[in-house]
């Protein structure tokens, strides 16, 4: 719209030319205020939903919040000392090594999984679009639907899963109540849940890749694994990396199914970082809004370093 | 920034509204509660408005859930616009005391004189009182009759740990199962396993006492020899609830307030006080809310609010209010009434009478932090992964350096 001139006033003899410039002038001023205008919405809405927030997440973290000290107002700042605290505390070796485990555990079984389901669904047979469109369900249904099912299915006395091995002849495992076992339990829920996500990625990855491409190396004699490995593989790796970082992100925060199927526990076996920050802050009757800040904004440098990562892997492959 | 701007806002109406002359004795007086059960057609809404009217003041009243009102409560006062009256779940009133958001019974000249000293411990801190009980729950043994016959145990006989864990064993060599309970790593879990505590004569500011190991000890032991489920690690209170529901045990640990649920299960059930550990019964913790009066600019207000929190607390509404909510009356009169209207309810009133206030004995704020660690000590035990003793040194050392 700015670049449209008037032919009127191109035409114009010289002398009538200056105002015909202010008008111009006026007009980019006018063009860049409508601009700002469709751009203030955004700003306040990043402003408000992001920025804000983000800010008095640090505020928190960096005073020394007590609930009275949150009353009134006058939290002292205190710097770093919310985060010594919580590196000092006995929770924060457990609770990092369960978050790593956890996420690790999560992604490796999710991707794969999901690559395997997405191949297998790729060869379009008879109703592949119906099997695959239920394997969504995971992923559709609330958290705390899921998450509540998990839990009573692996229950010890009453659970389905202890009922069945006890048919095969395999006494009861403490699924959410053994230390060994609970975070085992509460990944493999977290993985039954992110494999749609993966599968529905990946799935939309293989349909872009040339169905040509197959054909050459299948005249060329490679066989099925060879193809995967050395055609699938490669070119779905820009979908992949995707995907994982996605997964990652999701994967680090997640809450819901670990609070609703152990709490943590039994005895913090199953603590992760968004457990911890949780119950610092929110979980018992005396609130610590200091350190529970300072763990959520050590999830936040965590995924962001992942997400920077994988902003310069991408500028190093190039755009394939 | 659209929230400031909303909270300025509110805040800035609320300090227009506080300087306003005419609206210190009449207009809106606000109510929170933690029934949000009770929807505006109930008893309660109708008690609350029936109190204003007769203080000559319009009720609004705002109902959240337990867990939720405390930090609503925390914001409302960082913005200097609380609530006129506040009811309160009891551990809590000590926090928002520490906090500085609620005021005395002295400045607001609430009258205490009726209520038991046991119950209203929970509210006091330092010397001053912060509220008025409105009514109390506590925990108790539910039995299954049946199962109890089954295996020839006669609930009288349980006096003491050694006869119950000697009725366990008998229940399970009748092939039943023994006794549920919750030990959920949060404060549910230390509200169900302090009867065992201080039935063993465990003070709170010791967690590794002989006591607490026995007590800690005698939960293990259950576990170990399958008289209590494994699944008490992860019982919340209504989980634990409902496997005594399924008729297949002989015991639970639960509260009043499955009273009305008890009735529900198809089968006879009775109630037992929960033992100490050499006898007699064990004290156990008190649940139930507190009428408190948050601290308010404008000092004027605190005689309505006084007016509408005697109004909610006077003997004929806490009949009628603690048998809506099946809780035991903090008095000893309405108490009397309760039992000559439902013997049923004796034992829970000696249950009562019996309890303590987790934040008593003036550990107040010290309280919460001092639970967690127990909370945590139980699970440890329980799930194998610490002896009782390793488990409650550690907690001990934990809680005093939290406590410093």
């Amino acid at each position: 719209m700015l670049a449209v001139t008037d032919p009127a006033t191109s035409q114009s003899p010289r002398g009538v030319a200056e105002p015909a410039a202010s008008r111009g002038r006026k007009r980019r001023t006018t063009g860049q205020l409508t601009a700002w205008a469709f751009l203030l919405p955004l700003v306040v809405y990043l402003l408000a939903c992001y920025a804000y927030p983000l800010y008095r997440n640090l505020d928190l973290s960096l005073r020394d919040y007590t609930v009275r000290s949150f009353v009134q107002g006058d939290a002292p700042f205190v710097g770093l000392s919310n985060y010594r605290t919580i590196i000092a505390d006995p929770t924060f070796l457990p609770a990092l090594l369960h978050t790593g485990v956890f996420t690790l555990g999560s992604l490796v079984f999710q991707f794969s999984i999901g690559l395997a389901m997405a191949v297998f669904f790729h060869q379009h047979f008879r109703l592949s679009a119906t099997l695959r469109a239920l394997l969504l369900t995971p992923w559709l249904l609330p958290l705390i639907v899921s998450s509540s099912t998990w839990s009573w299915m692996l229950d010890s006395e009453a659970g389905v899963v202890n009922a069945a091995l006890s048919a095969v002849g395999i006494g009861p495992v403490h699924w959410l109540t053994a230390p060994g076992w609970s975070l085992a339990s509460v990944t493999i829920a977290n993985i039954w849940i992110g494999v749609p996500f993966n599968l529905v990625l990946l799935y939309s990855g293989l349909q872009g890749i040339p169905s040509q491409i197959y054909e050459a190396a299948a005249i060329d004699g490679a066989g099925g694994w060879v193809r995967f490995r050395h055609l699938t593989f490669p070119l779905l790796r820009q979908v992949s990396a995707i995907t994982l970082l996605l997964g990652l992100v999701y994967t680090l925060k997640v809450f819901d199914i670990i609070w609703i199927m152990t709490r943590g526990g039994p005895a913090n076996a199953s603590t992760t970082f968004a457990t911890w920050s949780y119950q610092l802050g929110f979980g018992s009757m005396l609130p610590r809004f200091g350190p529970g800040a300072a763990v959520g904004n050590l999830l936040i440098v965590a995924a962001l370093a992942v997400g920077l990562g994988y902003i310069r892997s991408r500028s190093r492959w190039g755009d394939v | 920034m659209v929230g400031v701007a909303l909270v300025a806002a509110a805040v800035a109406a609320g300090a227009v509204a506080c300087s306003s002359p005419e609206r210190n004795a009449t207009g809106a007086y606000t109510i929170w509660d933690p029934y949000p059960q009770f929807d505006t057609g109930s008893d309660w809404a109708g008690l609350l408005a029936r109190c204003g009217t007769a203080a000559g003041v319009t009720v609004t009243r705002t109902a959240f859930d337990t867990t939720d009102l405390t930090s609503k409560v925390l914001l409302a006062a960082q913005q200097r616009n609380p609530p006129d009256v506040l009811i309160l779940d009891n551990p809590v009133v000590s926090t928002l005391a520490e906090a500085g958001v609620l005021a005395t019974t002295a400045t607001t000249h609430l009258d205490t004189t009726a209520i038991a000293p046991n119950l209203l411990a929970a509210g006091e801190r330092g010397g001053q009182t912060y509220g008025v009980p409105i009514g109390a729950n506590t925990l108790a043994l539910y039995y299954n009759e049946a199962v109890l016959a089954e295996a020839g145990v006669q609930p009288a006989s349980i006096r003491d740990w050694a006869s119950l864990t000697a009725a366990l064993a008998k229940v399970k060599a009748s092939g039943a199962k023994g006794i549920t309970f919750s030990a959920i790593g949060t404060e549910e879990g230390s509200f169900q396993f302090l009867p065992w505590f201080w039935g063993a004569g465990g003070q709170l500011t010791a967690l590794d006492s002989e006591a607490g190991v026995a007590a800690l000890s005698l939960w293990t032991d259950w576990l170990a020899r399958g008289y209590a489920p494994n699944s008490v690690i992860n019982n919340t209170q209504t989980t634990s609830w409902q496997e005594f529901a399924s008729g297949r045990y002989a015991f639970a640990e639960n509260g009043t307030w499955q009273l009305a649920n008890a009735k529900k299960t198809g089968f006879r059930y009775g109630v037992i006080a929960i033992p100490g550990r050499t006898g007699g019964g064990a004290p156990a913790p008190t649940g139930g809310e507190f009428v408190t009066i948050p601290v308010q600019r404008n000092t004027e207000r605190y005689t309505t609010a006084a007016k509408l929190a005697s109004c909610l607390t006077s003997p004929d509404n806490l009949l009628a209010t603690d048998t809506t909510l099946s809780y035991i009356a903090p008095t000893a009169d309405v108490q009397a009434q309760q039992v000559s209207a439902n013997a049923e309810l004796a034992v829970w009133v000696d249950a009562v009478k019996a309890a303590r206030g987790r934040t008593a004995d003036n550990l107040g704020t010290s309280y919460p932090k001092i639970s967690e660690q127990m909370w945590k000590a139980v699970q440890s035990a329980l799930s194998g992964s610490r002896s009782p003793q390793a488990a409650l040194s550690t907690a001990q050392s934990a809680a005093a350096v939290a406590t410093r």
